[in-house]
């Protein structure tokens, strides 16, 4: 069978009345969950040291020499649950031609007139957004802060290109936080998008509105209904 | 107990012999790492300096054995690195190190050993100090001193990236950092630093600053006086000048003595780092965050409505119907 065009192969129809369309199996929502805690631990250790009226938030690893130990291997955890992400993900966030019309028309996606946007698949131009602006500025944030990690690679660059790498693994993380918030606001404002990550599933208008070409696809490919005759179909692969 | 210890005047003085209260200590501090608004003392203490002139300098390594022995710490024995230096390079337990090169004059065709202690510079404007994250880590007096308060370290390495000599160094050990301290808790009771009373020579002197820029001048009047018409000064402007600093034999060439900066200064991209990026990064932090909050509150979500619901049944239905028809 050739790869979908526009949703995964393992993506189907759970349910008819109402319609649930599956969007993500458990293990991806596992991954998801790892890579966001250690998210958010980085940044609240990583603050902590970016500013000091933010110091504070040591005292939530037990002091400043731990979370300063601490920081990078979160990073290390992060960098290798994002890359298992990245790998499930890839392909359904490769740019379409309709993505263009999308930003183009954004606005009238802020208004609520999605009717006027073209039909999308799985990712919409701003989930690409987020999903490669992630994978960017994380590799951005594992070789510069491998450069400045000091227990281990102290003499690994020059001081120099240290200085360097310190100045934009700051940047980096005052931009991944944005992205970060992006996210988090995308998530909550375009209701039931949670459950996506939650359930791993998302109701039939949710996918009709926001992704249709995704759900149009979903359903051409769903198994037959058992129609008591016995089981006809096979599962779809996972 | 009310008198306090005097301030040192000289390497050599001998300390006072009755018991007295430091002569500096916490309430001195004008400067504090990661701590904006410090409250500044109600006295100004007198600027001290410690004045090393390379061009009497004999290399015998008695300071680097003095601050050994004053600060108690245990450099490894290491193996012949292919000069005298020896350890090879500051590190957590040596504080100072004499650094050896040999360079060829070319307009004498001279070799000249060149010789220079290294250490903490205590630069008035301090970039280990600027860089650190953590609060009171690092502090400075208002006698120029520059010190490491080593329970307040976390070990970041920050400091590494702040200074314009590359002096501090980590310890694997406790992951604190170390350098020269200019034997603070020796000058607060009214003593010169070890290495400077162990100098055989008194290549290495210490006083008020004021004392030894005098001090420093009549040497390179000397020096000029017998043909090196480049002596001079080593006080860098760049950071504000140092609380240690250099007479050297050719002033002109700093970077002969073993890559000493010609103009030191903290390095721009740290500034822009522990500036700009520091308060704007915050403030555009803050501002994301607060507007995605009150957009969350305030703005009308995207829902899907009842008619979404129905699109979907009939297209999940239609599909249903014509894979059963096929």
């Amino acid at each position: 069978m050739p790869r979908p065009l526009y949703s995964e192969k393992g993506d189907h129809i759970e349910s008819k009345a109402p319609v649930r369309v599956s969007r993500y199996r458990g293990i991806t929502r596992l991954n998801h969950w790892v890579t966001a805690c250690s998210l958010i631990l980085l940044l609240l250790s990583g603050l902590a040291l970016f500013h000091p009226s933010l110091f504070f938030l040591t005292g939530l690893f037990g002091g400043g020499q731990t979370t300063r130990w601490l920081h990078p291997f979160i990073g290390i955890l992060l960098f290798f649950s994002f890359l298992l992400l990245f790998l499930q993900l890839w392909r359904l966030n490769l740019p379409k031609p309709e993505d263009a019309t999308w930003v183009a028309n954004i606005d009238e996606m802020v208004k609520g007139n999605e009717e006027k946007l073209p039909e999308l698949g799985k990712y919409n131009a701003g989930q690409k957004f987020i999903f490669w602006a992630m994978s960017g500025l994380i590799v951005v944030l594992i070789v510069s802060g491998v450069m400045i990690w000091e227990q281990f690679f102290d003499g690994l660059v020059s001081i120099q290109t240290r200085r360097v790498a310190v100045l934009v693994h700051a940047l980096a993380a005052v931009s991944i936080i944005l992205v970060f918030i992006l996210h988090v606001f995308a998530a909550i404002w375009t209701r039931g998008t949670i459950s996506a990550m939650t359930r791993g599933s998302v109701t039939g208008g949710w996918a009709w509105k926001h992704h249709r070409k995704w759900l149009r696809e979903v359903a051409e490919r769903q198994k037959p209904a058992p129609s008591g005759t016995g089981p006809s179909g096979k599962e779809p692969a996972e | 107990m009310t008198e306090t210890a005097p301030q040192p005047k000289t390497a050599a003085a001998n300390p006072p012999v009755q018991a007295l209260d430091l002569g500096f200590d916490a309430r001195d501090v004008v400067r504090i790492s990661a701590t904006p608004d410090v409250p500044q003392p109600t006295r100004q203490l007198d600027k001290v300096a410690k004045l090393i002139d390379v061009s009497k300098c004999i290399g015998c390594k008695a300071c680097q054995s003095a601050c050994i022995e004053w600060n108690d710490t245990k450099p490894a024995v290491e193996d012949n690195v292919g000069t005298y230096e020896n350890p090879h390079d500051l590190t957590p337990e040596m504080f100072t190190l004499m650094r050896f090169s040999e360079w060829v004059n070319p307009e004498t065709d001279n070799l000249e050993w060149l010789i220079r202690k290294d250490g903490c510079m205590h630069c008035e404007d301090p970039g280990c100090l600027k860089a650190c994250p953590a609060p009171g880590a690092i502090v400075q007096y208002s006698n120029g001193i520059v010190d490491f308060i080593h329970e307040n370290c976390i070990g970041c390495g920050y400091c590494v990236t702040g200074c314009p000599f590359d002096i501090p160094r980590i310890s694997k050990v406790d992951h604190r950092s170390y350098k020269c301290t200019l034997c603070s808790d020796r000058v607060a009771v009214g003593q010169g630093p070890a290495c400077a009373k162990a100098c055989p020579t008194q290549a290495i002197v210490f006083g008020t600053k004021d004392d030894m820029i005098a001090h420093a001048n009549s040497r390179v009047e000397d020096l000029k006086s017998r043909g090196y018409d480049q002596a001079g000064i080593y006080d860098p402007p760049g950071v504000g000048g140092t609380h240690v600093f250099y007479v050297l034999h050719h002033a002109d060439k700093p970077s002969i003595y073993s890559n000493l900066p010609d103009n030191p200064r903290i390095s721009p991209i740290v500034e822009g780092w522990k500036g700009v990026t520091k308060t704007a990064g915050m403030a555009v932090m803050g501002i994301a965050a607060a507007g995605a909050a009150l957009a969350g509150f305030f703005m009308r979500p995207n829902r899907v409505d009842e008619h979404d619901e129905v699109e979907a049944e009939e297209l999940v239905e239609a599909e249903d119907h014509s894979r059963r028809e096929s």
